[in-house]
This record gives structure tokens, C-alpha cells and sequence, in this order.
């Protein structure tokens, strides 16, 4: 069936699809519309889960964390501050193997106040041990959270949805939705490997010396890492199911570009539109979007880009004293020891919801055909007023 | 071996067996912090899950691997105490799990300061959970500061000589009433037998219970190992701590204390308080009278 919703209908769709059965969040510009519709199906009980309304993100995590331990498929969704008041327990929840999922829909961070899109919000999350996808389309946010509890629940790991603020989260688009055996066959019922048992008690998480701390961590590391393999055959198998196929990233006419851009979100649209236009001049452009920010698919970057002369990346998020976040995990992925690859630059640009204007891409595509490393600052700007 | 030694190592190890917080966890000599676990987790024959978080209870119960308890723990961030528990409760609730009862286990900090947010929210939402502060009156786990549960005039690394505690204890058992919440109690370990009574009430009331359980704590209140069960009882005995209850935020029992002691017997036993002179000590003992005879008006019944 197709249905006109938006990303958020979308999310909150997605959650009723896979049969969560804890759900806690609480309520934050763009999110919001995610928790009052859930809290809804709760009540009218068209979706049979415990709704908890509690007082802050952080105990909205705190929450669905203790009902994860407890054995049970558990949702949460928030944006921007509130997803930086849950820091401590992202941490928290990775470390404790919980599969979680939630939904971020990517806002700006104050000060000062700012309620629209950029990727600041989850990209500053992004060494808390929680999966990441970024999505594009209202269909692609409803696959991806199906997705992201197979995945979650089959490497023990936390997985985050993004959707743009407003521009996915409040735009109606055409989605199929799922019929619900359909879902059920490729998301059958969490089967938890060490929840909490009050007939054969365990102690989790108690204090751990230097003796075994660090075996805890590579642990976790190495199963987010496996997430990337995983991550592929889920989707592979999504796309038995649906007939819909994700990949990792997503390239588009990249096999003979000379200039590939590299984007995240919504942008990659305009960027795909800009390809088209510059390809009709005869440009040898490409546009790269990274759907999976983590684990980040390094070789995957690395053989899509590593034939271009040069690659600009988009970036809506800053590390400020360093540069933009995507532009150093791409950068990361293309240059090892002792290897060569193509020129890199970097572009920030749409922070707090500034619109990325067409023209801005062609800029970067310009600046760096034309300018090369000379013209250009080790971060350039664009669409600043003077 | 001699037929007596044996049956002493019988009666041992069924001990042993048995203990639902067994010997050999990390508490210091004379902290009360165990023994209210073993006397919370006796009264309620095991049937528990508990919740703790930062606190020196996170320590005491061991290191990985280890564990001195029989029952399921779960260790949390410092202020999700009473969060976590409700999504437990609710995760095994939603198994079939229906007779375990689910303890948010915290310290004063975490109860009275970082983590009361969240357990107001638990409480106004009446979560079927029991919420429990073994309350030593300070930050003990990081070694002695003040939390807002430090009583008047007691001197932590953060209310230093020349500067001790200005303001009076935080009463959360009025906050937790003013919830309405079905159960609020105020017990110690120095009276086990009124402290399992108010646990086995708890748990058979639906909805939010709180049980403050007053814990001594030899480190933080500089005072010997061996005099924490007198300690805590002349707390109740000089109405510095009475022994009492809410039902629904409404009805006050309160155990009466005819011929209470002067406060100056409890306070003498103490490092912490050996700094202050005899103005300081009339001061507080006024104010122990004062909150005493509140607490009388307030009572609708005195046992
Ligand atoms: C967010 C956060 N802030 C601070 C700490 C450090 N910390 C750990 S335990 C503790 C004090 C605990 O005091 P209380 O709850 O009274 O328990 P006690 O140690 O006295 O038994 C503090 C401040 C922490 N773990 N987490
Ligand atoms: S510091 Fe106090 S509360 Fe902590 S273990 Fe020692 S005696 Fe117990
Ligand atoms: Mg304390």
C-alpha cells in the first residue's frame, strides 16, 4: 500500500511495523510529532507496547535501556539538544550491548537557539559506539529503521536513524508501506542472548578493572566493525523482501568522474541535480552519498573515489579548531600509510538550515577544478554573507 | 574433623547458600550499606531485581567477575536510578515475569540531588517499583562531600571546618508525600524488624514506593566499626531520625519516642560532628525539637 506521509509518519510507521514493545520519548522541535503519534498507538492499542512518558531524554534512554536489558525490543527518538542530554547514556547503552534504535531528526545545536536542520547533532555522537545511517527519502527512513533493529539485534549494537529536520521530517512523500507479515518475516521477534532473569540472576555492568576493561571495549569495537558485513546482507535480504535495495553508500556516475562530491541527508539530492546539469556540459562529475556513517565503510569510500582527480565533501557539521566532520572520515578512508590518492577538499556549508543552493555545489565543483589546492583554505565556507 | 566443627560448617555453608547478599563484598568494616541490602532482599525472599547506580553500593556488591548477590543486578548512570528501573519493570512485566519485585537501589546522592528528576517523573507516574535510598548522608563513594541529605552543622570534605553544613537535611520523605505516593518510609538498619516490616508493606502495595533506610557509614562519619548499630539507633532514640510513615501521602504513622535522648549523645560519637561547640549543639538540638513536634501534629497516629 502507498500512503503520503512524512519522514516522521514514516519513523513512527516503521516502529508499529516492528512490533517494539517499550518505547519512551519525550518531546523536542522537529522529533515531537514521532512521540505523540506512538504515544497514540499505544493508547488506542493499535500497537501493543508500554508508551513511558518520562521527564527528559536522558531518562528516555535511561528507560528503554533498562527494558532492553530486560529482554524486550525498545525505540526512542529525539533531535538536537536532546539527543546531546542523552550523551552519557549513548555511551552507556553501546557499552552495554543493548540494541536500542532510535531515531535522530538532525537539528542544529545552540547557542544560540536554532530549531533546523544540520548534522551537528549526530555527527557529535559519532564516537559513542552507536551505528549511523542517514537517510534521504521518507521511504528510505521507514526501510532503514526496519533495518536497523535487524541489525541492532543481530551484532548487539545501538543503531541511530537520521532524517533531515523538515525537509524529511515534516515533507510528505509517496511511501509504500510494508504489509505487516511481510515485516514480521524479515524482523521476527528480538531474541535477547543474556537479558535480565530473575530466576538466573546475573550482575551487568558492575566496575571493571584494568584487567579485563579493555577486552570489554575491543569487543565492542570489533562487532561494530562486523556491523559493516552485516549491515549488507540485512540489505540484501531487505531487498528480497521489498524489493527496495540499500547500499552503504551510494554512488552516482562516479565509475569516470574526475570530480566526485561527497554528501550526507537531503543534500545529495541537490547534488545529484547539479551532477546531471554539469554532465550535460560534458563535466566528468560524480556524487557520492555516505547512507552509513557507522561503522564508516572505509574500503567501500576508498574504491568508489580512489579513481577521481579530486573529491569536494559537503559538510553540514564542524569540529571547531578542526575541520568538518564528514570531510575527516572521508579523507581517513582515502589516505592510508604510505598511499596516494585523490585531492581532497572541504566544504561546510547549510548549518542551522541555511538552504544548499544548487549553485553552491557548482561552486565546489568549480573552486576545486579550477582552483586546485592554491585557491582553497583548508575549510572553505560557502554561502556566507559578506 | 570433630562432629561440631561440622555441623558449624553445615550451618555455614547453608548460610552461604542461602544469603541473598552473601559475605566477602567490598563495604568497608561497619558500613550499613549491606546489611540493609540483606535485610531488604531477606524480606523479600529474593524475589528481586535491583537497579543501582554510582554509589559506593555499586562497588560493595564486587568487581567483575565477581558479584556477592543472589539476585539480578543492573548497574546504571548515577542519575537514572528510578529510569532504569521503570523500563525494567515494564521490560518484565511485558516477559511474565509479575511477582519480582523491581528496587531502584541509590545512595543520598543519587536520590536526593542527581537523580531526583527522574524519580519525581517515576513517582508522578506511579511506576509499580520500589525505591530505595540507603541514605549515609553524604558523597561517600567519592570520598565525603556534601548531598543535599547532610545534616546541619556536619562537616564533609566540601563543608570544611570554618565552613560546615549551613543548610538543614533535604526532607525527601515530604517531597516523595507530596507525590501522594501510595508508601513512604523513613527505617534504618539499627531496627531490623521495623525495616523488614516496612519493606513487606512495599511490596504489597501497587504502584511507587520509597523506603529511606538511614545507613551509617564509619568512613564518612568518622566513627568506629563497631558502634554503627548504636549510632543509628540513637538517631531514632534522640529524634534525629524518627522512624516513621506515609500511606498516599496522606496518613502519618509515626513510632513515638516518650523519653527521647539529648541529641549531644549522638552527635558526640561522631568525628563529624567534633567540631562544633555547645552553641551549635543547642542550635541543632533545637531544631531537632522543632521538627519533632511537626512531625507529632502531623501524625494521625503515634505507635
Ligand atoms: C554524572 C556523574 N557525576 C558524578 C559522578 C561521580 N560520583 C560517583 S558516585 C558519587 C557520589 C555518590 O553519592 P551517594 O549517592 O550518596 O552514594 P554513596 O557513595 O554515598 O553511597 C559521585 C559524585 C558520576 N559517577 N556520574
Ligand atoms: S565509605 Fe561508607 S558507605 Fe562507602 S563502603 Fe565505606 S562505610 Fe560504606
Ligand atoms: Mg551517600
Amino acid at each position: 500500500m502507498k500512503a503520503l506521509i512524512t519522514g516522521n509518519e514514516a519513523v513512527s510507521t516503521a516502529v508499529k511495523l516492528a512490533r517494539v514493545e517499550v518505547i519512551a520519548a519525550y518531546p523536542i522541535t522537529p522529533q515531537t510529532s514521532i512521540a505523540e503519534k506512538l504515544s497514540q498507538y499505544c493508547s488506542s492499542g493499535e500497537l501493543d507496547a508500554d508508551f513511558i512518558k518520562v521527564e527528559s531524554e536522558h531518562s528516555a534512554l535511561a528507560t528503554v535501556m533498562g527494558a532492553s536489558s530486560a529482554g524486550v525490543r525498545t525505540f526512542t527518538a529525539t533531535s538536537s539538544q536532546g539527543l546531546a542530554l542523552m550523551h552519557e547514556l549513548l555511551h552507556w547503552s553501546s557499552g552495554a550491548r543493548l540494541p536500542v534504535v532510535m531515531a535522530n531528526v538532525n537539528r542544529a545545536l545552540g547557542a544560540p537557539w536554532n530549531i533546523w536542520c544540520d548534522h551537528s547533532d549526530s555527527l557529535s555522537q559519532r564516537d559513542t559506539g552507536w551505528l549511523q545511517f542517514y537517510c534521504e527519502s521518507c521511504q528510505e527512513v521507514l526501510d532503514t529503521v526496519l533495518i536497523a533493529f535487524r541489525l541492532a539485534e543481530s551484532v548487539f549494537t545501538p543503531v541511530m536513524v537520521m532524517l533531515d529536520g523538515y525537509i524529511l521530517s515534516h515533507t510528505a512523500e509517496p511511501v509504500e508501506i510494508p504489509e505487516p507479515e511481510q515485516v514480521d518475516r524479515f524482523l521476527p521477534k528480538y531474541q535477547p542472548l543474556a537479558a535480565i532473569d530473575p530466576k538466573d540472576p546475573h550482575t551487568y555492568h558492575a566496575v571493571t578493572s584494568p584487567e579485563y576493561f579493555m577486552e570489554f571495549k575491543q569487543r565492542q569495537f570489533e562487532a561494530a566493525r562486523q556491523a559493516e558485513a552485516v549491515a549488507r546482507e540485512v540489505s540484501a535480504d531487505f531487498a528480497k523482501q521489498f524489493g527496495r535495495h540499500y547500499a552503504l553508500t551510494e554512488s552516482f556516475m562516479c565509475e569516470d568522474a574526475e570530480t566526485i562530491i561527497v554528501a550526507a541527508g537531503t543534500s545529495a539530492g541537490t547534488g545529484r541535480y547539479v551532477v546531471r546539469r554539469l554532465r550535460e556540459q560534458g563535466r566528468r562529475v560524480g556524487l557520492l552519498r555516505v547512507r552509513m556513517f557507522r561503522p564508516f565503510p572505509f574500503e567501500e569510500i576508498r574504491t568508489l573515489l580512489g579513481g577521481a582527480a579530486r573529491v569536494a565533501v559537503l559538510d553540514q557539521a564542524i569540529s571547531p579548531g578542526s575541520e568538518g566532520v564528514l570531510f575527516q572520515e572521508v579523507r581517513s578512508a582515502l589516505y592510508q600509510a604510505g598511499g596516494s590518492g585523490p585531492e581532497i577538499y572541504d566544504f561546510v556549508t547549510g548549518l542551522g538550515g541555511r538552504d544548499i543552493l544548487p549553485s553552491y555545489i557548482e561552486e565546489m565543483v568549480e573552486k576545486v577544478e579550477n582552483g586546485g589546492k592554491a585557491g582553497l583554505a583548508r575549510v572553505n565556507w560557502l554561502g556566507l554573507k559578506s | 574433623m570433630s562432629e561440631k566443627t561440622e555441623s558449624a560448617r553445615a550451618e555455614l555453608l547453608k548460610y552461604l547458600k542461602e544469603e541473598p547478599f552473601g559475605c566477602g563484598n567490598l563495604a568497608c568494616p561497619g558500613c550499613g550499606e549491606p546489611l540493609a541490602m540483606r535485610e531488604v532482599l531477606n524480606a523479600l525472599e529474593s524475589q528481586a531485581v535491583l537497579v543501582i547506580p554510582a554509589c559506593c553500593g555499586s562497588i560493595i556488591d564486587g568487581l567483575f567477575p565477581y558479584t556477592s548477590a543472589r539476585v539480578p543486578i543492573l548497574h546504571t548512570p548515577f542519575a537514572s536510578a528510578a529510569s532504569t528501573s521503570c523500563g525494567v519493570l515494564h521490560g518484565l512485566r511485558r516477559r511474565g515475569f509479575k511477582n519480582t519485585t523491581i528496587i531502584a537501589w541509590a545512595g543520598d546522592g543519587g536520590t536526593y540531588d542527581i537523580g531526583l528528576q527522574a524519580l519525581s517523573s517515576t513517582v508522578e507516574r506511579n511506576e509499580d517499583y520500589l525505591y530505595i535510598c540507603y541514605d549515609n548522608e553524604a558523597y561517600m563513594n567519592t570520598g565525603i562531600q556534601r548531598s543535599s541529605s547532610t545534616p546541619l552543622l556536619a562537616w564533609t570534605t566540601t563543608t570544611p571546618e570554618g565552613d560546615l553544613k549551613k543548610a538543614p537535611k533535604k526532607n525527601i520523605i515530604e517531597i516523595l508525600a507530596a507525590h501522594r505516593i501510595p508508601y513512604a518510609a523513613a527505617a534504618t538498619v539499627a531496627y531490623p524488624e521495623d525495616l523488614v516490616a516496612k519493606i513487606r508493606k512495599a511490596r504489597a502495595t501497587s504502584g511507587s514506593k520509597f523506603v529511606n533506610i538511614l545507613s551509617p557509614c564509619p568512613t564518612g562519619w568518622q566513627t568506629r566499626p563497631d558502634l554503627s548499630i548504636k549510632i543509628s539507633r540513637l538517631a531514632v532514640k534522640t529524634n534525629v531520625y524518627p522512624l516513621y510513615e506515609v500511606h498516599h501521602g496522606e496518613r502519618l504513622v509515626l513510632i513515638d519516642n516518650p523519653e527521647p535522648r539529648p541529641v549531644e549523645e549522638y552527635l558526640k560519637l561522631q568525628g563529624r560532628f567534633s567540631r562544633l561547640s555547645a552553641t551549635d549543639i543547642r542550635h541543632i538540638q533545637e531544631q531537632v525539637d522543632h521538627n519533632w513536634s511537626l512531625l507529632r501534629k502531623k501524625a494521625d497516629e503515634i505507635i
